[in-house]
């Protein structure tokens, strides 16, 4: 009904009204205060919106900046009203959107424990040298490997150790930055 | 020149730098050096509350009756959660205030320490912005940057929670001239339209046939100039002109292209133009579920402008073709000048067609009601209010129910600033001590609550700040003995079962007035009615007035839950009214 009058020039363009959710890396430049963290997650508890990973890092201190890198699952127009509504809180600076703004770079490490003896004990280890792993802890009966990648590849590497003896997996969460040239 | 002093001084000091004279406040074990400190001066005023919810709509009533920031001032825990509604409610609707909070001292955090609570966390999600100050270096800064970020944008509560310690601790002390960071280092709002944009619309409203301005709070929260300016615009172009709750007063009630409230309860004409327009142009409004019923159905044949300084509010619940981000009171100068700069001429020509079509619904006379010579009609009682009233400077409050639709529909305003209710909240006891605060704010005054006898019962204690400050706000209650609103919604939606809806004991309201020491006048007589109102405005006190009033009338015209504007319940309807809402609007508040 009202799509005939579009682009406008604004930054506020309008969203394409679907339905379908997207996963979608957001990057928020924040002040690193007390209580900043909790701001954001309030905001995504209080309105609805999904949160799947969610790394914070104090990342400029002399200028007490921190960076945020939530991964959320939204429709458009839910994205768009992301985040405006993060843009909103006082100590926020910026928001980019990086699924958006193209192809962003991003990682993730993991931690891997893999309890097992014989055979599967030196497949684990053949196959974490394919994956790149790096064995950070040992004993007799288990490894601990590091691994940092894209999180499919770190999926990847989780599944394949199921049948050699995993026992418990940490992840940090996504880090996210565009490529090229250009800052936030 | 920087100074030395306490933080607790420091507080005072910054409140008289930002010009503030009057706050409203409890004292409590964790505030007892700001208390000292206030003792020690002149130039603020404290006014003390019997309940911390009402010192913060006092602040509200204070800060929406001057656009100037309202200031509370509270203890530590049981203070601070009492707080919390009038915070919640200054945060729906856009009203700058700042809540200074005592706190216990900082080594004590976290122990769960005597009227301990984690204040910040608690009103993290109910202000604009919040902190703790655990340093006392940290304070001036924070004071200053509290009323910037209050008063700057889409205006909010601030909320500064400041330890025993820190308000004892000596440090120096920056007026908000000193400091570079008197503006907090990042919050910049944008206030300026984009012109380009604002061409764009003025070229819209050049070719619109059946136009409506729908105007917000935003135009009174951009200050009278604001109101000018939308004046001044409407008159240039000819187009009418609606408004939702919080806007009322941005527009004259009594100028010909004025539609009257838009809304669940607007005005049949006002509904029907926003449903059948060609173009509608959003001034400082939210599209709030009040106002657009089923979303779906809203407004279907309409390219959409809307004007506001919050860029969240864009596209949140309805599509808009038109954004433009800024200061309404800015764009609309801007829309002004560009208007101004391609013709003389209002459409009223091209328009006309429209205007008729408006004429129309009008004829419906949708705020009508059946008068009665032996019960007074709420709506009566409103009306002759205004009337007994109208030529007086005179400044009107709500509670929330029936009574402040009534109040919204047959008391028309001139001015901005003049018009204190609690719309996205819908606070009920939010009148009386408003009241109270414009008073404060405007000495002499008539400052009227229109106010429902449930609700006034929720915030009554705060008779007793006005009979000590001398304060002589007139709490007008519709009193139906019933809680109009639930009663008709139960009504409408539950068979008629009332639940709960009714007040089984009522105190006599002349004996609890003088039992305060105000006035109280009673009056159920619709011939009396003038003569009783006439009393109470010339009495220089606190008066409660007890109007006895119809104890089942339904406050229409209502847009039934989850129905079109155009599907209006009229007040000439002669159906069973529980029939009309289906299952899937019963499902809507």
């Amino acid at each position: 009904m009202n799509a005939h009058l579009q682009a406008t020039g604004s930054v506020y363009s309008l969203a394409p009204e679907t339905q379908t959710p997207e996963r979608h890396t957001l990057s928020v430049l924040v002040d690193n205060e007390p209580g900043i963290l909790a701001r954001i997650v309030g905001l995504f508890a209080a309105r609805g919106f999904n949160i799947d990973s969610l790394t914070v890092s104090e990342t400029e201190h002399e200028k007490g900046l921190s960076r945020i890198t939530v991964v959320t699952v939204a429709t458009p127009k839910v994205l768009t009203q992301i985040k405006l509504q993060l843009e909103r809180l006082v100590p926020v600076h910026k928001v980019h959107d990086l699924t958006a703004e193209g192809k962003a770079l991003e990682r993730e490490l993991a931690l891997v424990k893999v309890a097992s003896t014989g055979e599967p004990r030196a497949e684990a280890l053949r196959l974490a040298d394919a994956y790149r792993a790096q064995i950070v802890d040992a004993t007799t009966e288990s490894f601990v490997f590091e691994i940092t990648g894209k999180p499919s590849k770190i999926d990847s590497f989780i599944a394949i150790m199921v049948p050699l003896g995993l026992v418990e997996v940490v992840r940090t969460g996504l880090a996210a930055i565009s490529r090229g040239p250009e800052g936030m | 020149m920087p100074q030395q002093m306490t933080g607790a001084e420091m507080v005072i000091q910054a409140l008289i730098d930002q010009g503030v004279t009057d706050i409203f406040g409890y004292p409590g074990g964790a505030v007892l050096p700001m208390y000292d400190a206030i003792f020690q001066q002149e130039t603020v005023r404290h006014i003390l509350v019997r309940h911390e919810q009402g010192a913060t709509h006092m602040a509200e009533g204070y800060a929406r009756s001057t656009g100037k920031v309202g200031v509370v001032l509270v203890t530590s825990g049981p203070g601070a959660t009492n707080a919390v509604t009038g915070l919640t409610d200054a945060l729906m609707d856009s009203v700058p205030i700042v809540c200074l909070t005592g706190q216990v001292a900082t080594p004590l955090i976290g122990s769960d320490a005597f009227q301990e609570c984690d204040t910040v966390g608690i009103t993290r999600s109910c202000t604009k912005h919040n902190y703790l100050v655990k340093s006392v270096a940290d304070l001036p800064r924070v004071l200053h940057e509290a009323f910037y970020i209050a008063q700057s944008g889409r205006p909010g509560p601030v909320l500064i929670d400041i330890p025993k310690d820190v308000q004892f601790a000596m440090g120096t002390y920056y007026g908000p001239t000193e400091i570079e960071a008197t503006r907090h280092k990042s919050y910049r709002p944008q206030v300026e339209g984009d012109t380009r944009l604002i061409e764009a619309a003025v070229d819209m409203m050049l070719r619109a046939e059946r136009p409506v301005f729908y105007t917000g709070g935003g135009v009174i929260n951009a200050g009278p100039e604001a109101s000018q300016h939308l004046r001044e615009l409407a008159e240039l172009t000819g187009f009418p002109v609606t408004s939702t709750l919080m806007g009322l007063g941005a527009f004259p009630g009594s100028n010909p292209q004025w539609l009257g409230m838009l809304g669940m309860h607007g005005s049949y004409e006002a509904n029907m133009a926003m449903h059948d327009c060609d173009l509608m142009i959003n001034i400082g409004a939210r599209f709030d579920d009040r106002i657009t019923g089923r979303i779906d159905a809203f407004s279907p044949g309409s390219r959409k402008i809307h004007v506001d300084i919050d860029p969240s509010s864009i596209n949140k619940n309805i599509r808009i073709d038109l954004p433009i981000i800024g200061d309404c009171g800015r764009v609309l100068k801007e829309m002004v000048r560009i208007w101004r700069s391609k013709t003389n001429q209002p459409r009223t020509e091209a328009i006309a067609p429209w205007m008729k079509q408006i004429d129309g619904w009008r004829a419906k006379n949708s705020f009508g009601f059946q008068n009665s010579s032996t019960v007074i009609k709420p709506q009566y009682a409103v009306q002759r209010l205004y009337q007994a009233t109208k030529d007086r400077d005179v400044y009107v409050t709500t509670e929330v129910g029936q009574h402040q639709m009534w109040a919204a529909q047959h008391f028309p305003f001139e001015m901005p600033n003049r018009w204190m209710t609690s719309g996205g909240l819908g606070t009920m006891g939010y009148g009386l001590p408003a009241a109270i605060g414009v008073q404060v704010a405007h000495p002499d005054a008539l400052v009227i609550d229109i106010a429902g006898e449930a609700s006034v019962q929720m915030t009554m204690q705060e008779m007793s700040t006005a009979v000590q400050y001398e304060l002589p706000v007139k709490i007008f209650i519709l009193n139906n003995e019933r809680m109009g609103m639930v009663r008709q919604w139960q009504e409408l939606l539950h068979g008629g079962r009332y639940a709960h809806s009714y007040s089984e004991s009522l105190p006599d309201f002349v004996k609890l007035a003088e039992a305060y020491g105000g006035v109280g006048i009673k009056c159920d007589d619709p011939a009396k009615l003038d003569d009783a109102i006439a009393e109470m405005i010339n009495v220089k006190r606190p008066v409660l007035f007890d109007c006895l009033v119809e104890k089942h009338e339904n406050c229409l015209p209502m847009i039934p839950s989850g129905k079109p504007h155009n599907e209006m319940i009229l007040p000439d309807f002669k159906g069973d009214v529980g029939k009309v809402i289906d299952a899937k609007g019963r499902e809507l508040v």
